[in-house]
Formats: C-alpha cells, sequence, structure tokens
C-alpha cells in the first residue's frame, strides 16, 4: 500500500479495495468484517441485515437530492439489495463551524422526506461541530437494520443468467461532475436519488428464487459492480454497448470531460444478476413501478472470458471493462 | 458514405485483405484510447499492426518539468492549476496526487481559463497553469495569457511544457529505428495547423498519411484509407476528416499561438532533444513565466532504469514488451507516464489489452 | 491531447458564445473562431471552439450516423443483448 491516503483510496476502485484488504479488514476482523453491502447478522428470532455509510459530497445540494436525501437513500439501498426490508436509520452530523442553519435545515427536511418515501424511520443520532476548515461544510453518517424475512439475494451466479438495471446509467455522477465542471442542461438533468427497498420488494416478491446477486452501482459506478462480481469467477460478464440505458446528457458530458458512464455513480439505481429465463419478466415488472421505468437487460453472464467483465461495442468489436484504479477526473487528452 | 451500419464496416474492415504485413503508427494519444474503446482495435484485419507514437502530451513531458513544477510549489507556495490528465504522472521522486496529500494546493480544470478565473478569484495566492499540449491545445494556453495581460491579473503564470508534433514524427522517420508503413495522423492537431505539415512524410519519406476524426467511423475508414494507400504506393497525405480539418487548419488560432510562444527546441522523453519542437513564451509575456518567476533547483531528474517509455515512444516496442509492465508497472503504481496517462499507452493495453 | 467534441452554437455574447450538445449547454470562447454564427456546429477543446464544422461533409456523416442510429434504436427493441 502507498505510504500516504491518497484520493484514489477513496473512489471505490482498486486502491480501496487494496486498503478494505490489506489495512481495515487485516486488523479489525478478517472474519468479523463482513464485504457485502449489509452485514447479515443471526439472532434467535431471525436475520437481520446490518449497515453504514458516510456521506461527503461537493456541493451539498444538487438538482434531485441533497447529501441528507443521499445519506438516507444510499443506506436504504445497501440494505435493500441483500434482500431485507430496510426498518431503522441513525444519523450522524458532522458540521463545520460557519455552516448556514437554513441549509442545514433543507438538508434536513431533505432527509426527512427521503426517510418517509422508503419507509424507515431515523431513530437515533449524533452531532459534532469542527472547527471551520476541519470538515466541508458538512458530513453525514448513516448505519440501517432491516430484517431479513426470506433467502439472502445471493446465489451462484452462472453463464446463461441475464444482468439488468432499472434505468439510465451515470445520472448522478455525472450531474455532479457538470455542476464543477461549470457545465449546465438545457431540458435538465437531475440526480436519479432514489431508494430502491419498493423495487426490489416488488421483484422477489413475483420472482423468490431468480435474483442471484444485486447491488446499488454508486461509487465506481457499474463497471465497477461487474468487476467485483466476476473478481475470480470461472464465468465473465459481457455489456452490450447498444443495449445501454444513457441519456443523451450523460454521454454529451462524459464526451466532454473523457469520463465513462460505466463508471459514473448512481444513487437510484440497482443492478441486477437473475436468471436468464426469468430477465423478460424482471424487466416487465420493473418497467410497471417509476423507479423502473427505463429498465432493461443490458448484459449476460458467459463463459467466455472468466474473470472479466467486457464491453461489445457498436463495431463488433469487445473491450475489456477493466476495475477503475482511481476517481475518474475531468480531461482533455 | 454508403455504410448504413457502422457494424457491416467494421465487418468488412475485419475482412480486409492485406498484400503483405503492414505497420502503421498512429500519431496521437487519443487514438491510441479510442482505437480500443470503441472496440475497432479488435477488428483489425490480419497483418495490421498498429504501433503507437509521440502523441499523448503527458507521456513525452520528460521528468525534469514535473520535477520544477513540484519544486516551484514547495519552495514558493504556488497553488498547481493543471488538466486532470497532469495529477497522476509519476515524476523523478513524485507526483501531483502524492504532493497533494502532502499539502500541494492543487486545482484541476477543464481549461485554461478556468484556472485564469481561479486566480482573479483569489488576488492573494500565486496560480500557475501547467500549460502542457499539443498544437491543439496551446492556442487555449496563449489566450489565457493574453487575458491575464489585459485584465492585469498579477498573479497568474504558467509553466511552459508545450511541444509540436510534425518534428517529432520527423525525428522518428530520420531515426529510422522502427519500419513504419504509414501514419494516422492526429484530426484535432490538424485542425489548427492543417494539412499541409505533414505533407513532409510522404514526399520525403514516401510515407502515405491519414488525417483521422475520433469516432469509430472515421478510424475505419482512415485506416482502410491508409492501408490502400500503402499498398498502391500513392505517396500523399490525405483528410479523412474533412468536416473539422481545412488544409490550411485555423490561421487564427495558430496567430494567437505565436503570438505568445515562440519554437524552441524540447527536450521529449524517450527521444531526446528536437530542433524547434516545442513552445516558449516570447520576452514580451515573460511577465507570466513560472520559470522565470519561481526560481528553484530541483534535484537531478531521474528515470526508473527498467522503464521503457522512451523505447515505446520511438516506435520500438509495444507496452506489453516492457519487462515492468503488469508487474512493477501498473496503473496504480506506475512506473512510467506512459502507464498512468489516461491516453497512454501502456494504459491502454493494460487496461483494454485483457481479452 | 485532443479530446474535442462537437457543439451547436445557440448565442453569442462577445467573445464566447453559449454552445450545446445533447442538452448539455457550456460557455465556450470564439476568440480562434471570430466568424462562428449562431447556429453552427463547432468543435470545442478545453474550454475553446477550436474550428467549425464544414456543414457540408457534416451532413453528409450526420445522414450516415442518423442511418446508423435508426439501425442501433431497432436492434435495441427487437434485439437481445447476448453478452457473449
Amino acid at each position: 500500500m502507498a505510504d500516504r491516503i491518497l484520493a484514489g483510496h477513496g473512489s471505490g476502485g482498486k486502491l480501496m479495495n487494496e486498503m478494505i484488504g490489506g489495512l481495515i479488514r487485516r486488523i479489525l476482523g478478517m472474519e468479523s468484517v463482513q464485504l457485502d453491502d449489509s452485514a447479515v447478522l443471526h439472532t434467535e428470532t431471525g436475520k437481520i441485515a446490518f449497515t453504514t455509510d458516510t456521506f461527503t459530497i461537493t456541493p451539498i445540494e444538487f438538482p434531485g437530492g441533497t447529501i441528507g436525501s443521499l445519506a438516507v437513500n444510499g443506506t436504504v439501498n445497501d440494505l435493500a439489495v441483500m434482500g431485507a426490508k430496510p426498518l431503522y436509520l441513525s444519523c450522524a452530523l458532522i458540521l463545520e463551524e460557519g455552516l448556514e442553519t437554513a441549509v442545514l435545515e433543507r438538508i434536513l427536511v431533505s432527509m426527512r422526506s427521503a426517510a418517509d418515501a422508503a419507509g424507515v424511520s431515523i431513530v437515533t443520532g449524533d452531532t459534532k461541530v469542527v472547527e471551520r476548515g476541519k470538515a466541508d461544510k458538512i458530513f453525514i453518517n448513516t448505519a440501517g437494520i432491516g430484517i431479513l424475512e426470506g433467502m439472502v439475494q445471493r446465489r451462484p451466479i452462472m453463464p446463461g443468467d441475464a444482468v439488468l438495471i432499472n434505468g439510465f446509467i451515470g445520472d448522478h455522477g455525472i450531474v455532479i461532475m457538470a455542476l464543477r465542471n461549470r457545465l449546465s442542461f438545457s431540458r435538465g438533468l437531475i440526480s436519479d436519488c432514489a431508494p430502491m427497498n419498493g423495487l426490489i420488494g416488488s421483484v422477489i416478491a413475483a420472482f423468490p428464487e431468480s435474483v442471484k446477486f444485486m447491488r446499488d452501482p454508486t461509487r465506481g459506478g457499474v463497471a465497477s459492480v461487474l468487476n467485483e462480481i466476476v473478481k475470480g469467477a470461472d464465468f465473465g460478464i459481457g455489456l452490450a454497448e447498444t443495449a445501454l440505458p444513457v441519456r443523451d446528457e450523460v454521454r454529451g458530458v462524459s464526451g466532454m470531460l473523457g469520463i465513462d458512464p460505466l463508471y459514473a455513480a448512481n444513487e437510484g439505481k440497482v443492478l441486477m444478476v437473475v436468471r436468464g429465463e426469468d430477465a423478460d419478466g424482471i424487466v416487465e415488472i420493473m418497467r410497471s413501478l417509476p423507479e423502473g421505468r427505463d429498465a432493461a437487460v443490458i448484459g449476460r453472464v458467459s463463459g467466455d472470458y472468466p474473470g472479466r467483465a467486457y464491453l461489445e461495442t457498436r463495431t463488433g468489436g469487445r473491450r475489456i471493462l477493466p476495475l477503475l484504479i482511481e476517481e475518474q477526473l475531468p480531461r482533455i487528452c | 458514405m454508403n455504410n448504413d451500419n457502422i457494424r457491416e464496416l467494421a465487418d468488412a474492415f475485419r475482412s480486409l485483405r492485406l498484400k503483405r504485413d503492414l505497420r502503421i503508427m498512429e500519431v496521437c494519444g487519443t487514438h491510441t484510447t479510442e482505437f480500443f474503446r470503441t472496440g475497432v482495435r479488435d477488428v483489425f484485419p490480419e497483418g495490421l499492426a498498429l504501433i503507437d507514437g509521440p502523441g499523448c502530451p503527458v507521456c513525452v513531458t520528460p521528468n525534469d518539468y514535473l520535477d520544477r513544477a513540484i519544486e516551484i510549489a514547495r519552495v514558493h507556495g504556488v497553488t498547481v492549476a493543471t488538466f486532470g490528465d497532469m495529477v497522476k504522472v509519476p515524476s523523478s521522486y513524485s507526483s501531483l496526487a502524492a504532493e497533494k496529500a502532502q499539502g500541494l494546493h492543487l486545482e484541476v480544470v477543464y481549461s485554461p481559463l478556468d484556472a485564469l478565473e481561479f486566480a482573479a478569484a483569489n488576488p492573494g495566492i500565486e496560480v500557475m497553469f501547467l500549460s502542457v499540449g499539443f498544437e491543439t491545445t496551446a492556442p487555449t494556453e496563449a489566450v489565457a495569457v493574453q487575458r491575464a495581460r489585459e485584465r492585469n491579473i498579477g498573479n497568474f503564470s504558467i509553466l511552459c511544457g508545450n511541444k509540436l508534433t510534425p518534428p517529432a514524427v520527423k525525428a522518428l522517420l530520420d531515426a529510422g529505428e522502427t519500419r513504419i508503413d504509414g501514419f494516422i495522423l492526429p484530426g484535432h492537431v490538424s485542425a489548427i495547423i492543417g494539412v499541409e505539415p505533414w505533407r513532409f512524410a510522404a514526399d520525403s519519406y514516401g510515407k502515405p498519411g491519414v488525417v483521422a476524426g475520433f469516432e469509430a467511423y472515421d478510424l475505419i475508414t482512415a485506416t482502410t484509407t491508409l492501408v490502400r494507400l500503402i499498398e498502391a504506393k500513392r505517396y500523399v497525405v490525405e483528410n479523412g476528416y474533412a468536416r473539422v480539418v481545412r488544409d490550411r487548419g485555423n490561421p487564427k488560432a495558430r496567430e494567437i499561438m505565436y503570438t505568445v510562444f515562440e519554437e524552441r527546441d524540447a527536450h521529449w522523453r524517450g527521444i531526446g532533444i528536437i530542433p524547434d519542437s516545442g513552445l516558449a513564451l516570447r520576452d514580451a509575456y515573460a511577465d507570466f513565466d513560472a520559470w522565470l518567476r519561481f526560481p528553484v533547483e530541483p534535484p537531478p531528474a531521474r528515470e526508473h532504469p527498467g522503464c521503457r517509455c522512451g523505447d515505446l515512444l520511438r516506435g520500438l516496442i509495444l507496452p506489453t514488451d516492457c519487462g515492468l509492465f503488469g508487474t512493477a508497472c501498473t496503473p496504480e503504481n506506475a512506473v512510467g507516464p506512459c502507464m498512468v496517462s489516461s491516453e497512454g499507452p501502456c494504459s491502454a493495453y493494460y487496461k483494454y489489452g485483457g481479452l | 491531447m485532443c479530446l474535442a467534441i462537437p457543439m451547436t452554437v445557440k448565442r453569442i455574447e462577445g467573445t464566447r458564445a453559449l454552445a450545446e450538445a445533447y442538452g448539455v449547454e457550456k460557455y465556450v470562447d470564439i476568440v480562434m473562431t471570430p466568424d462562428v454564427a449562431v447556429g453552427d456546429k463547432v468543435i470545442i477543446h478545453a474550454g475553446f471552439v477550436i474550428e467549425r464544422l464544414d456543414p457540408e461533409s457534416a451532413r453528409e456523416i450526420e445522414a450516415a450516423w442518423d442511418e446508423y442510429h435508426r439501425a442501433m434504436n431497432d436492434e435495441k427493441e427487437t434485439g437481445r443483448p447476448d453478452g457473449a
């Protein structure tokens, strides 16, 4: 590992994985620290899922959400992708001295409405105020608890399985990149920030045995999730470029700044690996819901290129989708 | 333009029958990446090899440039404004990313004008912009300097490391170290300089060239045209990107560029000093020259002994021929710039070459 | 170092213009292409218009691309990615 923590250690890519494996879990407990989106804990009355996430973002308010709604939905989604029903959240605030109270109020209002929309309650919290310059306006940590009524939605993945997503790729990450680089949108583009527990619940209710894996492709985007799935596996995953739901605006910003939407963060998306024969049925269910209107099958699990995520491009050529190494910076090369 | 389907075009391209094996060089680093990213590299016809040229400005920038930038930031406490491309590039002893973790003030910008605005908004701090890039980028940097003068923004300066591409191609041909049958020429550099400055390759060296755009369509048609020219022994330079590139380029952009900059010998990684291949600020703009404004003595530059970026940039080897490739040198722990720059050949091979 | 993209000029304000592509808007500098006009397609690099797109050649390319996009969309509606 590097001598010092670099920005790239926080970007959801290879550097972060090294830090988690080589430092954090090694010391805190290889066995006890679970790597999945939530830890699954067995109690006498059943299974619960438990997770925590800390949110830092610039800007703290953006089209489609705030750091507050992000903090609620992010934790709700980490529980939901395990197949758990999210119930309770905590909220810890780290506030920078000088933050405007009106801003904090807006953020709290957006947290509350996100919690209401997701059907969860915020039941405990903590606040700290740090000296000016020691934090960037506001950092939020949320922890969440959900109950697992049925099975954990993790089953062996095999060739023939389908990969699907509930809508357009990269909206959140691209909105943020655009704001930071003084780009605007003529027709408006907003973050996709939304809770996924309703949609996931509907899918599992109709297809209780079909989902092999789910994850919310946040930091690091769709390509990073695919890389986690195929790591060390005897199968590969191929996406079809022509099948990817990507908005024009997302394509536009990506082209301008030299970034790839497959690596841009999503905050209201779930990527599913499902039994191939159920893919169309699941997409149909998703499309009947507002948060899944643009759902699509985007790829397949195959026996080709084991351990690799790859893209079949418009030309019919194939290229690998590597694990993102560091954060994406706007570039001109 | 009767192909209504890129896939059909790609299939036709893949089944091209070459009369003999050919080696063509893509000069531009953006082409290096786009050949992979679009999947066009995957449908190359048998017997056609694509050699990566010296067209990644980050890659050809020698270590002493970044060493100086870092030393200036350390000694004079200036804020470094840069394109995102330079952030992770290793210098002799460090990188901007590593220095940032230790307190260097770094401002990543999309345009040189953003760096100027940052300086204007923060009059209390010195802002040094890392002016790198080829003919496409140099005029934008020249404008930033002109505007700094017009608006009297005294806390803005640039560290000039700009380079010119035709002299590098000529240097490769003169060195004659590797067989190159023809060139895919850079589209956006040519938008500024035009087609004319490339004709020497065809006229004096018998190497045809095609100026290419960046879509899959452009790459396939330009490469097909180049193969045809080589096989027909037609030593000409064709413009395959006529929707953007005029034969005489953009004279206004060049006028701006040469008002602010003048040509000077420049040091290219791996190639060495090439006469008149770089740009420096003219005396009239010396006020904005970070080199003069912030005197430093950087430690002597050093290269990693095993790093073969230089050989690669001369077209002598493929990334995979380097002993460090993928082992000691990976994008997250790069030894040479070709592995870390977004358009570096090693980075492209490492990221996309695994299938 | 050549990433540059086509946009359309919407409005001109002195030495800068508001340009648009795919619903994305950005102010760009037009000092290198002083004769640029509203409605022109232009190529943007590092916040500057570096050249105008030639309407004739651009139209040809666009027609080809429209065809291609139509073909792609048909494929998206009826086709199934096999990921293989």
